[in-house]
């Protein structure tokens, strides 16, 4: 498979502080891989090195060719002083609204184009920000934290999406997690982070580790059973539309 | 009605247009601080111009310009908070021209008309200048929109997706020292901010779309600029003080108006 993204070597620091510390991965083309570590591990940093938001002290992030990437930040605040709707939101990446409209229907909340952003929910905006990263038909999606804001089932929902996604446009897909457990059956490869790369492989692979152990404790052995509730979901997001229109 | 009202007017319009669109986005990036330091740097243009001997509508421009490119350069400093920073330079340079002013010999400035502005003295020269700063700064604020709105929603996010943000970011504050620079006739350093801040304010209450507030913003600063000028004339009334009353009595009454779902 051919790499889509090779990083090699990251160092940063910040204020004196070390942020990332010879971080190396590559991503092969059509990969999910995903970033876990705690909180203060360089996550964040690391995903603004590679969409060259940030300069690092050292080191390289190459491929082979000038990628599209579509990128969906943590969170989204809108100042409540400016009057935006999801369809002018997503005008600002794509103006044809036929276009905008197909991209609220792939992320499954095709009735919200109208509603303003002030009044989405966690999950409906998290949905509205995936859409706009689709509109830039991205061979690689970023995405920090997709999940942020959006209770448990939602985000099992959300994951879902992003694996259907990777499977209908064949794009690589970087994401921020906090929870290896939920990503599980989203991800190809999954990275630990803590400043520097503590293990790095399979999902399997990566919980068996010790580093992982050591790094997250046995809070994650609660986190085990999520994969056994199947809940209405597409249910949810449709009623919560229909509950706006009335 | 007199020539130099019918010139007031139109001076006033010329200005209130402008500050629809720029007012937004004074108010969605909060940037109204900004706006009363470059206002209070047009004072030590004034002191500038007195100075150096060229024209004051030059200087008070030129100064203004420098101003807001200082002020770009310092929001890239972490050392101090953006708001106290700004409170030391506004308000020193607010001082600086005032001493200034006192210091020049022989100059018998109408401090008055520099501070709360002297519509009725407003040549046909200047009210020219304030529309051709209008026409170009619409002109601009229309071209760059998109981008504008985009760093204003999200900034790393119009950066990904390949927004210019430090040029759009420039563009934005040199219109804002431009306008400002060509305002001060009409209400004065100290009320500019006042002009660019309450008709968006206003046009918040209405709007459902960020187009819409800035146009709704330009109706009610014009709006306030007719009921000003109206009391100016009626009641004596000083015209700029009178003008940012207007607009501050429109957005007390936009209150009044039910809340849509926005």
């Amino acid at each position: 498979m051919s790499t889509l993204l090779d990083v090699r070597n990251l160092c940063l620091s910040l204020g004196g502080r070390s942020i990332l510390d010879n971080v190396s991965f590559t991503l092969p083309a059509g990969q999910i891989l995903t970033l876990i570590g705690p909180n203060g591990a360089g996550k964040t940093s690391l995903i603004r090195v590679i969409l060259g938001l940030q300069r690092p002290d050292s080191g390289s992030v190459a491929s082979p060719r000038p990628l599209r990437i579509g990128y969906m930040p943590q969170k989204l605040h809108i100042d409540a002083t400016l009057p935006l709707t999801v369809g002018g939101f997503l005008a600002l990446a794509d103006r044809d609204r036929g276009r905008c409209r197909d991209a609220l229907a792939r992320v499954e909340i095709p009735r919200l184009l109208d509603q303003p952003v002030s009044a989405l929910s966690g999950g409906e905006t998290q949905r509205v920000l995936l859409a706009r990263a689709l509109l830039r038909k991205p061979e690689l999606l970023v995405l920090d934290e997709p999940v942020q804001g959006v209770d448990v089932n939602g985000q099992e929902a959300l994951y879902r999406l992003i694996t259907r996604i990777r499977a209908e446009t064949g794009c690589a897909i970087l994401m921020v997690s906090h929870d290896l457990h939920l990503v599980m059956a989203a991800t190809d490869q999954v990275i630990c982070l803590n400043r520097h790369v503590c293990c790095h492989g399979t999902p399997e692979a990566v919980s068996a580790s010790a580093a992982y152990t050591e790094l997250f404790g046995a809070r994650t052995a609660l986190y085990t059973h999520h994969h056994d509730h199947e809940h209405g979901l597409h249910g949810d997001v449709a009623r919560c539309a229909d509950h706006r229109h009335d | 009605m007199t020539d130099f009202l019918l010139l007031a007017l139109l001076a006033g319009l010329g200005v209130a247009l402008v500050s629809g669109p720029l007012g937004a986005f004074v108010v969605w990036r909060r940037m109204a601080y900004f706006g009363d330091t470059l206002a209070h740097a047009a004072l030590l243009g004034v002191a500038a111009g007195l100075w150096l001997a060229i024209a004051p509508g030059l200087a008070v421009t030129l100064v203004c310009m420098l101003m807001a490119l200082g002020l770009l350069a310092l929001q890239r400093q972490h050392s101090l908070a953006t708001d106290t920073l700004l409170g030391i330079l506004s308000h020193s340079s607010l001082a600086l021209g005032l001493i200034a002013m006192y210091l020049i010999p022989g100059a018998r400035m109408d401090l008055e008309a520099l501070l709360f502005g002297d519509l009725l003295a407003v040549t046909q020269g200047e009210t020219l200048g304030i529309w051709i700063t209008a026409v170009v700064v619409l002109a601009l604020l229309h071209r760059l929109w998109t981008p504008l709105l985009a760093i204003t929603v999200h900034e790393d996010l119009a950066r990904v997706e390949g927004v210019k943000v430090g040029w759009v970011k420039t563009a934005l504050m040199l219109t804002l020292a431009l306008v400002i620079a060509s305002a001060m006739k009409v209400v004065g350093v100290l009320l500019i901010t006042a002009l660019l801040v309450i008709p968006a304010a206003t046009a918040r209450r209405f709007a459902t779309g960020p187009g819409q507030m800035a146009m709704l913003g330009s109706l009610a600063g014009m709006t306030a600029v007719c009921l000003g000028i109206a009391a100016s004339w009626w009641w004596d009334t000083p015209m700029g003080p009178s003008i940012v009353l207007g607009a501050g009595l429109l957005f007390v009454l936009s209150l009044a108006w039910p809340r849509r779902h926005s």
